[in-house]
């Protein structure tokens, strides 16, 4: 298939399922081809579409209304013009500094084989982008780290991580944005505020937002 | 769901008993407040919370929608005081709160149904009941449903967070859950004075009720065999104890997988039927999270999940596939 500017939503989504009796399930096959979809669907609505939750493969796509025609909605979403470009491409990035003092930074050294060093060095290098949000509000799962640094999460989630943890688990990084349980590895910890309910947006960190991770000192 | 600890502080009863709760004379200015429009609170119940409508929106940034379990019940105890269907209202489940009003108002309690007292008078529910300023409303245990929505004309004025003054108790939002010697601020009304004072009552089981709920199979229906959906379709579950305005847990026949492969986090909806591994189901209310790992069987029909709020922990509920 070659490079076109531009190609139709039918050509990216492998299935829809209902949910319920007021939503559906849009299936892709990569966090790629979700945050494609995405953008596309936030130029382009779908009527009567209230809410579009992005996750690992799918879409979940919210209607207003019970009984909404499935088949008139997957028509227009099939027709959904959805650009060819990498979702890395665009937008700022934002700047997260982090202190890498973590208290499972020895660990995941030991499980990559590499010094301590070299995680911190190999966890700024890595552009990232956050796929998709869940667990607690602004919690973002990023996408785009380096997989030499893919670990499994903790055998028991921890009772209590701070704000502001860095933290990796399968092929993912994220910040916890408040104080909660997590089974996350921390690396370390970072002062910039992520999640403020009186602020607009609230989360820092929203579905195709670019990220690098600074080391400082404190 | 964790009831208040018993003999800690200010009067333990009245939270599930059939009478009045005492009244304990506690002066509206004792904390050198100036007495405003609001609601003296003297006795919070197992767990009242302030709800609206919730925050639609926001999931796509983690933010649960949550609002009232039971939404068309928060809209008929506005609608019976004349106000807007977003003001906030009290969630109350099992009944078990007393306020005393600082000012004249006009309340209702709709949803679960049980006995309610102004001073030591019995009220009727499901209708409005004008309160004069120093009287004091208790809501005893209900008799059938589980969470009843008691409205103020004016709403509930906690400050509002990402535009809903709901709590939230999976992501924190909203004000913490009322406890007993907070003020309830207020709202100036706004709205005409309401023209229904009496409500339908939509029917709430019983306890001892047998629930069905309408479902639709899927999403993840194909990751089950056959006999596990027809367990789903057929058996009875109970309600457990571990239920709370996230989800309900239900016991009854284990819904064994086809498979162990994990299932990459994905969208969920209020009503949605979640079987982590080891094959409890449980059923998604209104503080349900944004994205879940677990695959979804079935989801009851928007119709039908605020009745599966109503449900009491012990109830019996059955799941009824339609198209």
């Amino acid at each position: 298939m070659g490079p076109s500017p531009t190609s139709t939503a039918r050509d990216l989504v492998r299935a829809t399922r209902p949910v319920g009796d007021s939503a559906f399930l849009v299936e892709v096959d990569s966090l790629d081809d979700v945050e494609r979809l995405r953008r596309a669907l936030a130029v382009s609505p779908l009527t009567g579409v209230t809410e579009c939750v992005p996750a690992a493969r799918t879409l979940l796509l919210r209607c207003a209304d019970a009984g909404t025609d499935p088949a008139s909605l997957l028509a227009e979403l099939g027709e959904v013009e959805v650009p060819t470009s990498t979702p890395f491409a665009g937008g700022e990035e934002l700047r997260v500094p982090v202190r890498y003092d973590g208290a499972d930074l020895d660990v995941v050294a030991e499980l990559t084989g590499l010094s301590g060093a070299e995680v911190v060095a190999r966890h700024t290098a890595a552009r990232y982008r956050v796929a998709f949000c869940g667990f607690a509000p602004g919690f973002g799962y990023l996408v785009g780290g380096d997989p030499a640094l893919r670990v499994p999460r903790l055998p028991s989630p921890r009772l209590r991580v701070p704000a502001g943890a860095v933290a990796v688990a399968d092929e993912f990084s994220a910040v916890y944005p408040r104080e909660s349980p997590g089974g996350w590895r921390l690396l370390g910890r970072t002062r910039l505020p992520l999640w403020d309910a009186r602020r607009d947006p609230p989360a820092l960190l929203t579905p195709g937002t670019l990220v690098r991770f600074e080391e400082v000192a404190s | 769901m964790t009831a208040a600890e018993p003999g800690r502080g200010g009067p333990a009863t009245g939270t599930t008993g059939r009478a009045p709760a005492p009244v304990p004379r506690v002066p509206a200015a004792r904390r050198g407040e100036t007495p405003s429009a609001g609601l003296d609170v003297l006795v919070a119940g197992p767990l009242t919370t302030v709800q609206d409508l919730g925050r639609p929106g926001y999931a796509a940034m983690g933010v649960p929608r949550s609002g009232a379990a039971d939404a068309p019940s928060l809209g008929l105890a506005n609608r019976l005081v004349g106000n807007p269907g977003t003001a906030a209202a009290l969630e109350l489940t099992f009944g078990g709160l007393t306020v005393r009003f600082r000012q004249a108002g006009l309340v209702a309690l709709t949803g679960a149904s049980g006995p309610m007292w102004l001073d030591d008078r019995p009220v009727g529910i499901h209708c409005a009941v004008p309160v004069r300023a120093g009287q004091v409303l208790s809501v005893g245990a209900p008799v059938s449903g589980l969470r009843g929505y008691l409205a103020v004309r004016g709403g509930v004025a906690v400050e509002p967070v990402l535009g809903s003054r709901s709590t939230d108790l999976l992501s924190g939002l909203g004000p913490p859950p009322v406890s007993a010697g907070q003020v309830l601020p207020v709202g100036t009304a706004v709205g005409a004075w309401p023209v229904d004072v009496v409500a339908p009552v939509r029917w709430l089981p019983s306890p001892e009720d047998l629930v069905v709920l309408r479902v639709r199979l899927g999403p993840r229906d194909d990751w089950f065999p056959p006999e596990a959906l027809a367990h789903l379709t057929r058996d009875e579950f109970r309600v457990t104890g571990e239920s709370n305005r996230v989800g309900m847990r239900l016991s009854g026949p284990e819904l064994r997988r086809s498979d162990d492969h994990e299932l990459p986090s994905e969208g969920m909806v209020p009503g949605a039927v979640q079987v982590p591994s080891g094959g409890r189901p449980v059923l998604f209310l209104a503080d349900h999270p944004v994205t879940g790992g677990y695959p979804v069987v079935a989801v009851v029909v928007t119709e039908d999940v605020p009745l599966a709020a109503q449900c009491v922990p012990g109830q019996r509920v059955r799941f009824r596939a339609v198209r």
